[in-house]
């Protein structure tokens, strides 16, 4: 199991953002994948004088990023990640977005290919309120953080956080930090326990980097 | 030199540089003469200065009443004060293109010697091949002659984007922020076939003689005529069409099949004809062929290549239902930019206008193109 330190993690989108930001060196090179209207990014452009790049799906929200001045492409993670050269970033950021793509193995691999490091965060499929209600309904969960129908959902790879510590170890990623927060973003008795945090965290966060 | 009929008389502004141009072909055009148009004005630092590039057919007449045709200018829902290209803040250039017919050196103005001596005759299909680049030197010249070191900005759409591209690909250093809208870095095949059938059309022209139609005073109206009609097709879209006209016919219910004619034609010859009142077939001939020449990989090895290194900011934009320069063209740019590591921002407008849409008033266009140069600004601190 990785060395990692849990920290509490209110549920307000500032605050998550706040996190991801914090892991980010003054000056450092970042890439933004699912950058929505850019706040991050206009935070880490202002806050910590760094070099920010985007990229957007949702063609509004891109160009809300642009018409603030931001450096955000319309693109998508699937397609768009291969056109970077090697070691373009010092950070590279999907954030809410992983269980989304198309081939999230392959879009980890290019993160880790173009960034020296990765920051990832995603909802936790393993939370207890999503095994409960599979358990006792026999139906696809239907809760807060997942609360599309399976027809219409756009979370097509869906995993835990075992799932994704088990594809970091495959792929032979180093796991510098990891984090989860609980549905009330509580201090919680999960804290140095990776199971406990997949029964217990709502959604995760973590930092890799290349062997 | 008397105008060619039918063009009414019209003085452009325009600066003439002695030491004249020498093209990628090899011939120096001396002297070199580019006409051009400003709006708002130009601060001490020479700092808030942006170049427009026109299209094809466009002109130096972006944001004020056209002196030949008497329409408002081509861009003037985008550029004037308190709009996206905000003429109270920004110092704003645009060139008649090298080539062109609207004041700058091209085949209807007074050809010269190689000592830059008047022959008495206008060059005609005399005047040499220009390429895209060669005009992007030419607006150069204009940009050094005004006093500007380095543009905020570089902005156009369409043959304009090319331009763009080569401004930034070019003269990096000169270039802040570029803008390259609805277009691509190669013209397609698909794209020189559509400008061959133009040309076809002028060359098949009786009136146009071999190109020296101007030694009679006529024009190759009905030629020049028809290769606006095709063209004018390729700048909108099915959609645009099947909303603006339908099957609907002019002057009539139903058909009769007795001279009926269909709005859309009758649309098109209106295009047409009034087109060969403002444009010269001969300059059409000589800007669609550096249009078909243009491509930025084959200068200079491969699109990143082309940028590689670029401190210039790049701001591209596609329209969805444009076929002319489709949104798969501008995305392998993006993609190009983001090879060479270059700070891009890249939108795809959502529009059934086709590749027209660039010239209409698109709010997501002008709210992000707006934005991109606000932030331009601010870099460079203005």
């Amino acid at each position: 199991m990785p060395d990692g330190h849990i920290r509490y993690v209110a549920k307000n989108m500032r605050l998550d953002l706040r996190l991801i930001a914090e892991m980010i060196p003054e000056g450092a090179r970042v890439l933004d994948i699912g950058c929505g209207d850019g706040s991050l990014m206009a935070h880490l452009v202002e806050v910590k004088r760094a070099d920010a790049r985007g990229i957007e799906i949702d063609m509004q929200a891109a160009t809300d990023a642009v018409a603030q001045g931001l450096s955000v492409i319309h693109g998508d993670a699937d397609n768009d990640l291969a056109f970077y050269p090697d070691g373009a970033f010092d950070y590279v950021v999907l954030s809410r977005t992983l269980q989304a793509v198309e081939r999230p193995r392959e879009v980890l691999r290019q993160m880790l290919r173009i960034g020296r490091y990765a920051i990832l965060s995603f909802p936790n499929f393993g939370h207890w309120q999503v095994r409960w209600k599979l358990l006792s309904t026999g139906r696809m969960p239907d809760t807060e953080m997942w609360s599309r129908p399976w027809y219409e959902t756009p979370n097509i790879h869906p995993c835990t956080i075992l799932d994704f510590v088990a594809l970091a170890e495959m792929d032979g990623y180093v796991i510098e930090r990891w984090l989860a927060v609980d549905e009330k973003g509580l201090r919680a008795p999960w804290r140095r326990s990776v199971r406990l945090a997949n029964l217990f965290g709502e959604q995760a966060l973590f930092l890799l980097r290349r062997k | 030199m008397s105008p060619l009929a039918p063009f009414p008389v019209v003085e452009h502004q325009r600066v003439v540089l002695e030491e004249g141009l020498t093209l990628d072909c090899g011939v120096t055009i001396r002297p070199l003469a580019v006409a051009f148009r400003t709006y708002g004005t130009l601060n001490e630092a020479r700092s808030n200065a942006i170049l427009v590039c026109h299209a094809l057919t466009g002109d130096q007449y972006l944001a004020e009443t056209q002196p030949v045709t008497g329409k408002p200018g081509w861009w003037s829902n985008l550029v004037g004060p308190g709009l996206p290209v905000d003429t109270d803040r920004f110092f704003v250039i645009c060139a008649n293109v090298l080539g062109g017919c609207m004041g700058s050196t091209g085949p209807r103005e007074e050809m010269t010697d190689a000592d830059g001596n008047g022959l008495g005759r206008p060059w005609g299909t005399d005047f040499p091949t220009v390429t895209i680049r060669d005009m992007v030197r030419a607006q150069k010249k204009l940009v050094d002659h005004l006093g500007i070191t380095r543009l905020l900005a570089v902005i156009g759409g369409s043959m304009g984007g090319m331009q763009v591209l080569e401004w930034a690909a070019t003269y990096p250093d000169a270039v802040l922020a570029a803008a390259p809208i609805a277009c691509a870095t190669h013209h397609s095949a698909q794209n020189i076939a559509f400008h061959e059938v133009g040309r076809a059309a002028i060359h098949s022209d009786p009136d146009w003689k071999g190109g020296r139609y101007w030694e009679d005073g006529r024009i190759p109206a009905q030629g020049l005529s028809v290769a606006r009609m095709v063209a004018h097709i390729t700048y909108l879209s099915e959609a645009a069409l099947m909303r603006k006209f339908g099957r609907r016919l002019q002057g009539a219910k139903a058909v009769t099949f007795l001279e009926d004619v269909f709005q859309v034609e009758s649309y098109l010859r209106y295009q047409g004809s009034t087109f060969v009142r403002r444009f010269d077939a001969n300059s059409y001939l000589t800007i669609t062929r550096a249009m078909d020449y243009f491509d930025l990989s084959q200068e200079h090895g491969s699109v990143p290549a082309a940028f590689a290194g670029t401190p210039t900011r790049f701001f591209v934009a596609s329209f969805s239902s444009d076929w002319l320069f489709p949104t798969s063209e501008s995305r392998a740019l993006v993609r190009a930019l983001n090879a060479a590591a270059a700070r891009t921002s890249f939108v795809e407008v959502p529009t059934d206008k086709g590749h027209d849409a660039f010239l209409l008033d698109e709010p997501d266009f002008h709210r992000a193109l707006g934005g991109f140069l606000r932030g331009a600004a601010r870099e460079a601190g203005l």
